[in-house]
């Protein structure tokens, strides 16, 4: 199997290719599981992380998924750096690449920057969240820890509720989860869903208007960050609204009578789309996620080094 | 250059140039090896299996059944797989597909009966042996295969060998188990490069409409 150097996103990404990163994440998972958590797999290469918007979990992750695979990784924020100084994007990776590095994570507050540097850059480019336009190792962790949990993603029903539109999470998952043969909806306030929903994701992406009515469908709830920095141009009346409808909480699953596993890609607004008894919850993924996304990023780092995938022969040296 | 490589896994051939073990020597020969392992440790007492992914687990398995009833137990099998300690990641277009490795037991001053099909240049008992520092501090570390076929590139050698084969580097030794193959059996093959146009059109037309070579 032939597959691109780059992660940019997880439209169209072939199932096979999903199906492979989350075998290989299992296998990175067992790794992190031993006395000494750590493999020389990507000795001697070199990664950027190039991070120009505030993230904990992410970074982090990423760090320690290379600290993990022996590769040498150097960390750049773009407070405190040339960038600050007025150097183009452009510029700044490409004196960055001029240094000999082989992969570059990045974080950027504009869609398509990811694709952006591909045109520019020899190095493998990994998406660490870009605007408004995809996330997809966190759509990849969301789809292992329902792998793990359910043990399969065929036929389960997900239901991503929140800011539809400018989320990137959200993105990474329908277009993942939809190929992987997982039934689909979303839910939010008709003034964060997309116009034309369909248009953008297929007639087969189910859209609820009640919070309660995607609960009672779904075997997991994917809950979005409320991102409180884009909600400034009056989509939502006030944030005591948002969390009375849409906010997910312990009652609403009584409510349901079922059994349905609680996601969030982080960080929480505890009370806000997500009530804070139930983020701790029996029904919570939410740390399996966190933990998952270190293997997850492992494995996509390792495919995404270099080389095309084999079939082992067995008969080897 | 994966499609030129493509091309090659597509109409390689393998032509059969000695049957070096059938199923009766094959057995016969795992039950020599179990002997032989249980008589140089003086039993059977701290021993545990690894098996290098795949047929060294399989041979592996093999031996413990032997054992067992020497033995009056089963001992403990793990399995390796060397992929993320190959020393070959960089340099190669292929990457193998990665399995689970799943050592069920403590290595802490056990003595770790490493189990391969083949040893050859002697690299993948290299990794072997770094992955399995990696899980603990085992007293001993043998090595048991079923063929060496020489031509190392590290000094290593095994401590139980089920047979030495003369080879030449562009032989290859094929091990054929019964779980996994279907019949059991160890063929000496040498792959057939010369192709007929016809064929290697048939194989270009297949890599050119998106078929994987690998699969």
């Amino acid at each position: 199997m032939i597959i691109s150097k780059h992660l940019l996103g997880l439209e169209g990404v072939r199932r096979e290719e999903i199906s492979l990163i989350l075998k290989t994440a299992q296998s990175f998972k067992e790794v992190l599981s031993r006395p000494i958590p750590k493999v020389p797999t990507l000795r001697g290469k070199t990664i950027v992380n190039l991070f120009f918007e505030a993230s904990t979990r992410t970074r982090i992750s990423f760090e320690l998924a290379e600290k993990r695979l022996s590769a040498d990784s150097i960390n750049f924020a773009s407070s405190g750096s040339s960038v600050a100084k007025g150097e183009t994007l452009k510029d700044t990776v490409r004196n960055i690449e001029a240094m000999k590095i082989d992969m570059v994570v990045i974080r950027h507050q504009a869609s398509g920057a990811a694709h952006f540097l591909t045109q520019c850059l020899e190095a493998g480019v990994i998406n660490a969240g870009d605007g408004q336009h995809e996330h997809p190792t966190q759509g990849l962790l969301d789809m292992m820890t329902l792998q793990e949990k359910f043990g399969r993603l065929q036929g389960l029903k997900v239901a991503i509720v929140g800011d539809i539109t400018h989320s990137r999470v959200a993105r990474s998952n329908i277009h993942g989860l939809m190929t992987m043969g997982v039934e689909v909806a979303v839910c939010g306030p008709a003034t964060l869903l997309p116009r034309d929903i369909a248009a953008a994701f297929g007639q087969d992406l189910l859209v609820f208007k009640k919070v309660d009515e995607a609960i009672q469908w779904a075997d997991a709830v994917n809950v979005l960050r409320l991102q409180l920095e884009r909600q400034k141009n009056g989509l939502l009346p006030s944030l005591r609204e948002y969390a009375l409808h849409f906010g997910v909480t312990r009652r609403r699953l009584e409510d349901a009578k079922r059994e349905v596993v609680i996601m969030h890609p982080g960080p929480i607004n505890r009370g806000v789309e997500l009530e804070s008894d139930l983020a701790d919850s029996e029904f919570s993924v939410i740390l399996d996620q966190v933990t998952n996304g270190v293997a997850v990023r492992m494995a996509v780092l390792y495919l995404k080094s270099g080389g095309e995938q084999e079939v082992m022969n067995g008969n080897g040296a | 250059m994966p499609i030129l490589e493509g091309l090659l896994m597509f109409t390689s051939d393998y032509k059969i140039k000695a049957v070096l073990m059938d199923d009766k020597s094959l057995n016969r020969t795992l039950s020599r090896l179990a002997h032989q392992i249980v008589e140089t440790n003086r039993g059977a007492e701290n021993l545990v299996f690894v098996g290098i992914l795949t047929r060294g687990v399989q041979l592996a398995e093999r031996l413990i059944d032997k054992i067992e009833p020497l033995e009056g137990r089963r001992l403990p099998l793990g399995t390796l797989d060397i992929t993320f300690y190959r020393d070959d990641m960089l340099r190669t277009l292929k990457k193998p597909r990665v399995q689970a490795t799943h050592l069920p037991f403590d290595l802490d001053g056990k003595v770790v009966m490493l189990v391969d099909d083949v040893l050859y240049t002697g690299r993948t008992i290299r990794a072997a042996l770094d992955a399995l520092m990696d899980f603990g501090r085992p007293a001993r570390i043998q090595l048991a295969v079923l063929i060496d076929r020489g031509h190392r590139e590290l000094p290593i050698k095994a401590d139980f060998i089920g047979q030495e084969v003369k080879t030449t580097a562009g032989e290859e030794v094929r091990v054929k188990l019964q779980h996994l193959d279907g019949e059991d059996g160890v063929y000496l093959v040498e792959p057939i490069h010369e192709k007929k146009p016809k064929d290697l059109v048939e194989a270009f037309t297949k890599v050119a409409k998106g078929a994987d070579p690998s699969e």
